[in-house]
């Protein structure tokens, strides 16, 4: 929306995550006692749903973490560099659908091609869907958290006409694809389990995307443009346009990535309502993350850990899962507090150390 | 004669679908003016809608429930106002988790409530009250003065708001915080407390129309918002900033909405998704075609005052 935005976006690590929890933990507490429920029972559910068992912590925490981590990375990246991508979840859908129809269209050919196949197009379809908003904001200054979230609403429509339309089962009977055939399927992680060769895959990014940001040119260039679009202009040698352009992308194509792990290995059918909104928690794993890669992995195994305790929470104690999406937004909250507390001690100390920097000087 | 009847219900409907888009948007008009961006804006219009279903069943009266829609939302731009305006945090993050709370825990209070599948509520019903004489013109009387008492509302606020911003010392003052805070504080205006309130008389406006939505619906869904408050932001862009085309910009999106009865009604074989999926298409091109010719007020989401780190 034509916004000049020139923020600099640096969340506080470590300390600033332990705090935003601790706040977190004590309104949810709060918040479950004011709505009269048993905290102690509602977090001793939680706990064993989300790792009581090896079944639990392999099939249920660690597989919901798998669409958490690669939707917070693309987040993170995206942030870190200035773009404010709220399109995970659309960008998800155009990439589970573009992966069911591939599935669904070579599922005869062994897996070694189809699966790979998959990847590689749902990130594309992830990319193009992330490319409208992009070019908006190229070349027409519309502002892009308005046109990706619009960009969501979009999808869920197209998600709902393809599995009522062009994609619909073959008995014609619920809006839902057909199961894709086994060898479109991701491979297991561990055998016996539901843990697929996902998680893996979203690891490895992960710490790709930590070394790009650290060590490559590209990952300065972005990170430049992020905090000081300004300053990058400066230098005269970084095209900010382009490093915006390969970013929003690449973010887009991530959040794509999650919607074919979702439909390639865990649920093997598209419908409507496969993302319980992972594409807005995303946001709140990639702040509490620091926007760092690696935390977007630890955070996002520990918000599967979330999503999977919440099942076991309603049916065991009564609490509606919905509050989950409450908690998660308690949690960006209590980051952006403790990050202004973070900045208002750093203020101070400087402040402080002031004097003796200038008798120096 | 069918196709006159036709009209007269497209028309009806562009403005019943349009009312909560030119209420919410006009609110979100008054905190833009003032500086601040409330994405958050769809989370004070589903916890209008909520409160305003339980305010109405409460007392009995869609009166009752407008007003416990309008402190719903309110409420929720409170917490909002505290973040951005009170600790000075991003208000783009902000708004988004101030959304995201909000459709969480109006789903959760209203599953505590009613139970875990939901039921429908049996809400009062707005009832739509005619303007003397005006009602009586053929065609556009019943679509357009026929309405329910907060369609009058919205182009009231429209009219009152433009006289506010233009013509009054207040209006002044609310545009001088948010094109230029520095300049404004200096003249003595209260930069903060401006803000703040701007903020959440926006989300009073988005309860408002958060209200209308469940009592013209006659029930309370989770997630019943859909969007609007995204939308809202948009019409607010392409209403420059002017209660009055504001107003013109929500009708003209309540017609996009409306269009999709009138299609089904003349028999036209489009998958319904599609009607489902023109507004925010629609937005989209709006915005495409609209944006380079309109400008902000430029301290829009800028915290004040300024701190470097």
């Amino acid at each position: 929306m034509g916004i000049r935005v020139n923020r600099v976006l640096r969340f506080g690590g470590l300390w600033v995550a332990l705090a935003a929890l601790l706040i977190t933990g004590v309104v949810a507490v709060g918040a479950l006692v004011a709505g009269g429920y048993d905290p102690g029972v509602a977090l001793s559910a939680l706990v064993r749903g989300a790792a009581g068992s090896p079944e639990q912590l392999f099939s249920v925490t660690l597989v919901r973490s798998v669409p958490l981590i690669l939707t917070g990375l693309a987040v993170a990246l995206a942030f870190r560099a200035g773009v404010w991508n709220i399109g995970a979840e659309g960008q998800l859908y155009a990439g589970a659908i573009a992966g069911v129809w591939v599935g669904l269209a070579a599922g005869d050919l062994p897996g070694w091609i189809v699966v790979p196949l998959v990847l590689l197009v749902s990130s594309t379809a992830g990319a193009v869907w992330a490319l409208i908003p992009t070019l908006m904001r190229l070349r027409l200054g519309v502002y892009e958290v308005i046109t990706t979230i619009l960009m969501n609403f979009v999808a869920i429509q197209l998600v709902g006409y393809m599995v009522s339309g062009p994609l619909q089962e073959s008995r014609g009977v619920f809006p839902q694809t057909d199961a894709i055939s086994a060898s479109a399927r991701l491979p297991l992680l561990i055998p016996g389990t539901r843990l697929h060769i996902g998680f893996a895959v979203a690891l490895l990014l992960g710490a790709a995307l930590w070394v790009v940001l650290r060590s490559t040119v590209f990952g300065f260039r972005l990170q430049v443009v992020g905090q000081s679009p300004a300053a990058a202009r400066i230098t005269g040698r970084i095209d900010g346009a382009r490093v915006i352009f390969v970013t929003f992308l690449a973010s887009g194509g991530l959040a794509g990535l999650a919607g074919a792990m979702e439909v390639s290995g865990r649920t093997f059918a598209l419908y409507e309502g496969l993302s319980p909104g992972w594409g807005y928690t995303a946001i709140a794993v990639a702040l509490l993350a620091g926007l760092h890669p690696m935390g977007v992995v630890g955070v996002g195994i520990l918000f599967g850990a979330l999503e999977g305790g919440a099942g076991a929470m309603q049916r065991e104690a009564g609490i509606p899962e919905a509050w989950v999406s409450g908690i998660e937004a308690l949690v960006i909250l209590a980051v952006l507090a403790a990050d202004q507390g973070r900045k208002w001690f750093a203020r101070t100390r400087s402040e402080r150390a002031r004097p003796a920097e200038s008798s120096v000087g | 004669m069918a196709e006159v009847a036709l009209l007269t219900s497209f028309l009806a409907a562009s403005v019943r679908l349009g009312v909560p888009l030119a209420l919410a948007a006009l609110g979100e008009t008054v905190s833009e003016r003032a500086g601040v961006i409330n994405i958050g804006l769809e989370g004070s219009l589903i916890a209008g809608a909520l409160g305003g279903s339980l305010g109405a069943m409460a007392w009995s009266s869609a009166l009752g429930g407008i007003l416990a829609g309008a402190a719903a939302g309110a409420l929720v731009a409170v917490v909002f106002a505290a973040f951005v305006v009170g600790l000075n945090t991003d208000q783009i993050i902000t708004g988004t988790a101030i959304t995201m709370g909000g459709l969480g825990f109006t789903g959760a209070v209203y599953q505590a409530r009613f139970g875990l599948a939901g039921v429908p509520l049996t809400l009062p019903p707005l009832s739509s009250v005619p303007v003397p004489l005006l009602h009586r013109i053929p065609v556009l009387g019943p679509a357009l003065f026929e309405q329910a008492p907060t369609a009058y509302l919205a182009v009231a606020m429209g009219i009152l708001l433009w006289f506010g911003f233009f013509r009054t010392e207040w209006g002044l003052e609310l545009r001088a915080v948010g094109e230029s805070p520095d300049a404004a504080q200096a003249a003595g205006v209260r930069v903060r407390w401006t803000r703040f309130w701007a903020t959440v008389f926006g989300g009073l406006m988005a309860g408002i129309a958060g209200a209308h939505l469940a009592l013209d619906s006659g029930t309370f869904v989770e997630g019943m918002s859909g969007g609007r408050g995204f939308i809202a932001l948009a019409v607010v862009v392409l209403g420059r900033w002017n209660p009055l085309w504001v107003v013109v910009a929500a009708s003209f999106f309540g017609g996009a909405s409306a269009l999709q009865f009138s299609m089904q009604a003349l028999g036209w074989d489009v998958p319904h998704q599609f009607f489902l999926a023109l507004p925010y298409l629609l937005t989209l091109a709006a915005l495409a075609g609209w944006v380079g010719r309109a400008r902000p007020p430029s301290a829009l989401a800028h915290p004040w005052p300024k701190t470097t780190m």
